[in-house]
């Protein structure tokens, strides 16, 4: 056992974070942030021909992050991938967390894993992929998008994102950089497919896809018949569940990147505000809230890794639960140590809390990870611990 | 990153695992919390079978009689014992986890052999005497005096909580040799001794716990007379020798314990739903969460010992982040236990009753969690130092 980053993997990481300091400063960050704002509109955003306003995706940064293998990770050298694994996915979404990177990072990387679908390109950032979940969590950047990935219980489809704006109404979105759809009406058309799936015939599927196909221009992919199983429930297998888990996972590294980030944020306002004569961090009680968001950032750390390298379901509803809950409240905590400064919408505490809040819904919520856990300890199966 | 265990270490594990079914069956039945003489008799015993076997001081480097296991090999040592249902370290605790370390790192070839073999056989329990009515938290500012005397150390003073003092043979003390004063600060001039414990003018009284035990007592010292030669480390020196090995208790002393939360959990789990209980989400949610929380305090563990692994043995800060979170998340457990027991809660006799009581030691010995926070501020995150 060396439960401990490798040379490689620590290379990565500098990789990735290196890449992010130059293609996605702060100062793009706050482009977008601002562009989006209505205040100051047309000021912060101008000047740079590439630069995204109003939370429209940068194209030229999402095909560099592609060139540079973010998609592809996991896709095989043979494919045209980089042929790492989830662990790796894992460290590169952390440092995307921590930079606060916006756009549908999950989708795109989980589509670009699939074959033969509308979501080719994906793997090179040519194809920006977002997603659709039974979950019902709003969709982010649709109209950035070119396809949505739609999971429902068991059924995998790749839509033209077109198709799902048809019938989507935007949202204010509580994160600027983070475009929000509502989107009810597209779920019937994935439960036509999915109520066809349950009934455990592939060619009742298959038939259902094709019917749904010719009703909607015939643009659909439908990837998930071989992994039908029929069954409903917690035991139940496939690419959708798969899918599901795999995207709880990234959505949580992110998570532990921006908790961690706001831990260095919180640290570097205390050792510099001045107040009483001395460094704010030299007071107890903002040294103990630190102190606490480091606790939360690690004990989230070492679940999301090892729930990156056992892939256990269990492993990643706890990693899911504990990073949701380390990004949200470490939030609040680099909030609180700023001071007035935190409730501005100049500094980037704002910024982390509503990532942090869209992401907590996305995928899996508190709620689900803790009734899978439960389930977990009245089922028969060995754990690791 | 890596959760597989290499052969080496999985053979361990068999080995062990072998050696556990074959002779646990033959212990004899658990004493009386209550029963001091037969508790120490119990311990003594397995650490004996420990040392036959060749397991004693496992993590102990060989040329202080121990293994020289690797961090990782003794984490499988504590997990397997611990689900096998083996004896707790228990009496012999801080011989094995605090004075042993401590005299093997600082104590001269004389010292080692005198009191080294007999903790790793079971013969001789230590207790540690650093804590006293005025120095808890600021363990410094300990006043308990040392004054040479020829070939001795004359002492007077008194300490408290001392854990396991009613049993113990040898003390691990703390003394001032020097006051305090503008040129000695307060971590200069301490000095660590081994006391025995039956030395005249050494008295224990014994403090009854919240629980209603003994688990701790005070000692009161009258000019208990102790050789030079029991010294470690140099004089004045006693602070540094100390802190040498206090991370120690941080580093792998809970291991055993968290195998037992998720045991626990597990347990409450089949509890709930035979009562009726796990009907109630709210309940059912919150011993999810626990399970979350225990498996991150498990793979923070991993975490922390393969870091110890790189590093040459060393255990890390990340004792103190593990502390923390590992004594909250012990008394939720017990919390939550407490209510899927319902009105049975209140009866002292029920076992996880009894725990939850003793869990609410955890976030006080061994550093309060108020002190765990504070090393992390400062020694972690580099904030400036508090007040
Ligand atoms: C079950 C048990 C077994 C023990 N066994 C032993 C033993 O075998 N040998 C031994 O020597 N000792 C032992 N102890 C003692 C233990 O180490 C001390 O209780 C502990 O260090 C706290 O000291 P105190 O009790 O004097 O509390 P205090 O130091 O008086 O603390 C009281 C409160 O003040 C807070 N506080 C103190 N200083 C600060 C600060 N700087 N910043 C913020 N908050 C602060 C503390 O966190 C705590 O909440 C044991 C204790 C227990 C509970």
């Amino acid at each position: 056992m060396d439960f401990q980053l490798t040379d490689d993997q620590r290379a990565l990481r500098t990789g990735m974070r290196e890449l992010l300091a130059r293609r996605f400063p702060r100062t793009r960050l706050r482009a977008v942030v601002d562009g989006a704002a209505g205040w100051g509109d047309g000021d912060a955003a101008r000047g740079d021909g590439g630069t995204a306003r109003g939370g429209e995706l940068d194209r030229a940064l999402w095909r560099e992050l592609g060139a540079a293998g973010l998609f592809a990770l996991r896709v095989p050298e043979s494919s045209g991938g980089v042929g790492l694994g989830l662990p790796e996915v894992v460290l590169a979404f952390e440092e995307a967390g921590r930079a606060l990177l916006p756009g549908p990072l999950v989708a795109t990387e989980l589509a670009a894993g699939l074959s033969g679908s509308l979501a080719a390109g994906a793997a090179q950032g040519e194809t920006v992929v977002t997603a659709l979940d039974e979950g019902g969590a709003p969709v982010e950047h649709l109209a950035s998008a070119d396809v949505v990935l739609a999971l429902g219980p068991t059924a995998v489809e790749v839509i033209p994102a077109k198709e799902v704006a048809r019938s989507a109404q935007p949202m204010r979105s509580i994160d600027p950089a983070t475009p929000l759809h509502r989107s009810t009406p597209t779920r019937t058309r994935l439960d036509r497919v999915e109520q066809a799936a349950q009934a455990g015939q592939a060619a009742q599927a298959a038939q259902a896809v094709q019917a749904v196909q010719a009703d909607q221009t015939g643009q659909a992919d439908q990837t998930g018949q071989a992994d039908q199983t029929g069954q409903a429930g917690p035991g139940r297998s496939g690419l959708a569940v798969r899918l599901r888990r795999e995207a709880a996972l990234l959505t949580a590294a992110q998570q532990l990147g921006s908790a961690s980030r706001t831990v260095e944020l919180a640290v570097d306002h205390a050792r510099h505000r001045t107040q009483f004569g001395r460094p704010i961090g030299a007071f107890q009680a903002v040294q103990h809230l630190c102190a606490q968001m480091l606790v939360r950032a690690e004990s989230a750390r070492s679940v999301v890794y090892a729930a990156a390298v056992t892939e256990d379901p269990g492993d990643i509803a706890a990693a899911k639960l504990l990073a949701d809950e380390a990004a949200v409240h470490n939030a609040r905590d680099c909030l609180q140590v700023h001071g007035g400064m935190g409730f501005t919408w100049e500094a980037d505490v704002h910024l982390h809390l509503k990532r942090a809040w869209v992401r907590a819904g996305q995928w899996q919520s508190g709620a689900a990870a803790e009734e899978e856990l439960a389930a977990g300890l009245v089922s028969t199966v060995e754990t690791c611990l | 990153m890596d959760l597989t265990y290499t052969e080496d270490e999985e053979d361990f594990r068999h080995r062990l695992r072998a050696w556990l079914a074959e002779v646990l069956p033959k212990l004899p039945d658990r004493p009386h919390p209550a029963d001091w003489p037969g508790r120490r008799a119990y311990d003594c015993g397995w650490q004996r079978m420990l040392h036959e076997a060749g397991y004693a001081g496992l993590h102990w480097p060989e040329d202080a009689g121990g293994r020289g296991a690797t961090p990782t090999q003794h984490l499988i040592f504590l997990e397997e014992t611990e689900r096998a249902g083996a004896p707790y370290v228990g009496a012999g605790f801080v011989g094995l986890l605090h004075a042993g370390p401590t005299i093997a790192a600082e104590g001269t070839s004389e010292q080692r052999a005198r009191w080294l073999p007999p903790i790793l056989r079971g013969d001789e329990v230590w207790c540690q005497g650093f804590s006293e009515p005025d120095a808890g938290s600021d363990l410094a500012s300990l006043r308990t005096r040392a004054v040479r005397d020829g070939d001795e150390y004359v002492i007077s003073g008194s300490k408290i909580w001392t854990s396991h003092a009613e049993i113990a043979d040898w003390c691990e003390l703390l003394v001032r040799t020097a006051p305090v004063n503008a040129d000695t600060p307060k971590h200069r001039g301490i000095t660590w001794l081994a006391m025995p414990m039956d030395a005249p003018g050494v008295t224990v009284r014994p403090l009854r716990t919240l629980a209603g035990t003994a688990e701790f007592a005070e000692v009161f010292l009258d000019e208990v007379r102790v050789p030079v030669g029991h010294r470690v480390g140099a004089e004045n020196d006693g602070w540094r020798v100390t802190m040498v090995t206090l991370s120690f208790e941080r580093g792998t002393a809970f291991v055993g314990e968290v195998v037992a939360c998720r045991r626990v959990l597990e347990a409450l789990a089949r509890t709930a739903r035979a009562n009726g209980r796990w009907d109630d989400a709210v309940l059912r949610r919150r011993l999810g969460r626990l399970a979350a929380e225990c498996a991150a305090l498990w793979r923070l563990t991993q975490w922390n010992v393969s870091e110890a692994q790189r590093t040459g043995g060393v255990p890390g800060v990340g004792g103190s982040v593990f502390k923390l979170r590992f004594s909250q998340v012990r008394q939720e457990l017990y919390d939550a236990a407490a209510e899927v027991l319902g009105p049975d809660a209140l009866d002292a006799g029920q076992e996880w009753v009894a725990d939850r009581l003793s869990s609410l030691s955890y976030t006080i010995a061994a550093g309060t969690s108020q002190i765990q926070r504070n090393i992390v501020a400062e020694r972690i995150l580099g904030l400036p130092k508090g007040r």
